[in-house]
């Protein structure tokens, strides 16, 4: 595909400054991940200096890796000097041992993308530390991009990025894939924070619908380095992929032409990303395969009947099911509101109101917008009042659209 | 908030047999039961339902066959629950199906480790 040179350069970045960064950062060691940053992106300066006098280059990814390359054992030779002055006593010459070949072939690529991943997800590293170090060194957004997309500032993003690679350091945790004995638990981490990388994009607050498709694809991405290894090839992995698909299968459908959210109900079915829900349901066959149920196995069930839009009785009493063995495998406010609405789709309004009414969510906004929902058209009355409870406790403005639409509707 | 055990007992004898269709409507009585404990974030386990038969073993080894021909309500099953008092721990157990089948639940406070 022919790529104007203004394109080109972003297009690299976005694609290549993760893969630098992690062959870079293993073969140096954690300690020193922010030189493999800045080798990367210097090599995109020098790509910006040098390709429009001398023309892009037949090969740019190539020329990028040879030019990375360069640098970094320019890099390691200075260090290994440096250290040989200064440390005359330190184990003589380990550089100059292991060489200052810089493999960045394909396999080692994504070979050290999947150690970094575990590396960022050290359970000793808080979770939105997690997620800000994977958009950044395995995703290779910028600090600014990652402010948008978090609804943070560079600052605070700066300022938790630097602690987090600090305590990799002082913790020495190594860019290597976990022991097997603890492989499991240790990709528990990983998913939690892909899973909350990908809810970021998912259901985020910003308009921006380009961030929020770009953290979902990048959420997808990395989860799909870990099924390219047979060792983390595992149901869950498979699952939260298959949960990831057939959510992101709705995208184009969720956006009216004024950047408004359309509600699952009122989407235009045609939109949805069928090949998306095909390869959804490839990977929720492998998850089966195994004997521990997840949440995410029982989340990825919730999604892919909701890719079937016809309203059969068995599809609601399905996701009703399903929400009953979600919600015993870990209670969220959310998951018991969808739960009590499946009710409602599955039997009738009147349980659902029974049921919705022994929450008790004072505070939540969804509460009111759901009792609302079942009370209309069986007391009107109520639901209005339900609404405008929920009207005043919406902290978002796509709710609170969502809510004035419901509450015309009834004045109708 | 403290933890409570449910305990179902029911008279077993009383129970019909039931075709594959009605164990699965009462298994999903069942679901929609605790699911709706889960749904207040009440429920801390599901726990299990418990085969009719079983071993009892006294001391010396004496091992004599299950279930209790003289007591007529043998345990099904058990859940575990979360409440702040007994009051609400039984209200929690409204609309069991232990209770369409003739049933009762035991509600158990569990003493906390000192």
């Amino acid at each position: 595909m022919y790529m104007d040179q203004s394109a080109l350069i972003p297009h690299l970045f976005r694609t290549e400054f993760g893969r630098i960064t992690s062959v870079l950062a293993r073969r140096f060691g954690i300690a020193h991940i922010a030189v493999a940053e800045d080798i990367a992106g210097e090599t995109f300066l020098a790509a910006m200096e040098t390709w429009p006098y001398k023309g892009i280059p037949d090969n740019p990814t190539g020329w990028l890796y040879t030019v990375a390359a360069n640098k970094a054992k320019n890099y390691l030779a200075r260090d290994n000097n440096f250290q040989k002055k200064i440390a005359p006593d330190l184990k003589r010459g380990e550089a100059t041992s292991h060489g200052h070949d810089i493999d960045l072939s394909s396999g080692n690529i994504k070979d050290s993308q999947l150690r970094m991943l575990f590396a960022v997800c050290h359970p000793a590293i808080p979770q939105e530390a997690q997620i800000g170090m994977a958009l950044r060194v395995l995703c290779g957004l910028g600090i600014e991009e990652i402010a948008h997309a978090l609804l943070s500032n560079k600052e605070t993003i700066n300022k938790r990025l630097h602690r987090a690679k600090e305590k990799l350091r002082e913790e020495g945790i190594a860019i290597d894939l976990p022991p097997v004995a603890e492989i499991e638990e240790r990709l528990d981490t990983v998913l939690t924070t892909l899973y909350l990388l990908f809810n970021e994009g998912y259901y985020s607050e910003t308009h921006d619908e380009m961030i929020r498709e770009e953290l979902c694809r990048e959420a997808i991405r990395l989860a799909t380095l870990l099924t390219d290894n047979a060792q983390t090839d595992v149901p869950a992995v498979n699952a939260l992929l298959a949960l990831m698909c057939f959510h992101a299968s709705r995208f184009a459908a969720r956006r009216d032409s004024e950047g408004e959210m359309v509600l699952y109900a009122d989407q235009d079915e045609r939109l949805w990303d069928r090949q998306l829900i095909a390869r959804g349901v490839e990977y929720m066959n492998k998850a089966s395969q195994g004997d521990r149920l997840t949440r995410y196995h029982v989340e990825a069930g919730i999604a892919y009947w909701h890719t079937i839009k016809e309203d059969r009785p068995e599809k609601w009493e399905n996701i009703l099911q399903l929400y009953n063995v979600l919600l015993q495998l870990q209670y969220s406010p959310i998951a018991a509101l969808n739960r009590t609405y499946a009710l409602a789709k599955a039997r009738n309004k009147q349980d659902a109101i029974a049921e919705a009414e022994k929450l008790q969510l004072v505070n939540n906004p969804y509460y009111y917008t759901l009792l609302g929902e079942l009370y209309t058209g069986i007391d009107n009355g109520k639901a209005k009042d339900n609404l405008t409870r929920a009207l005043a406790l919406a902290a978002t403005h796509t709710d609170r659209h969502t809510i004035e639409r419901k509450l015309s509707a009834l004045d109708q | 908030m403290k933890e409570y055990l449910l305990l179902y007992r029911m008279d077993v004898s009383a129970v019909p047999d039931r075709s594959e269709e009605q164990a699965a409507q009462t298994l999903q009585l069942w679901m929609d039961w605790i699911g709706g404990i889960a749904a207040k974030g009440q429920l801390v386990s599901r726990g299990s339902r418990l085969e009719a038969t079983g071993k009892v073993v006294r001391p010396g080894n004496v091992v004599t066959n299950g279930p209790f021909t003289d007591i007529k309500e043998v345990l099904g099953g058990y859940s575990l629950i979360k409440a702040n008092n007994y009051d609400e721990a039984v209200q929690l157990t409204t609309g069991c199906p232990v209770f369409a089948m003739g049933g009762s639940v035991e509600v158990r406070e569990q003493a906390v480790m000192q």
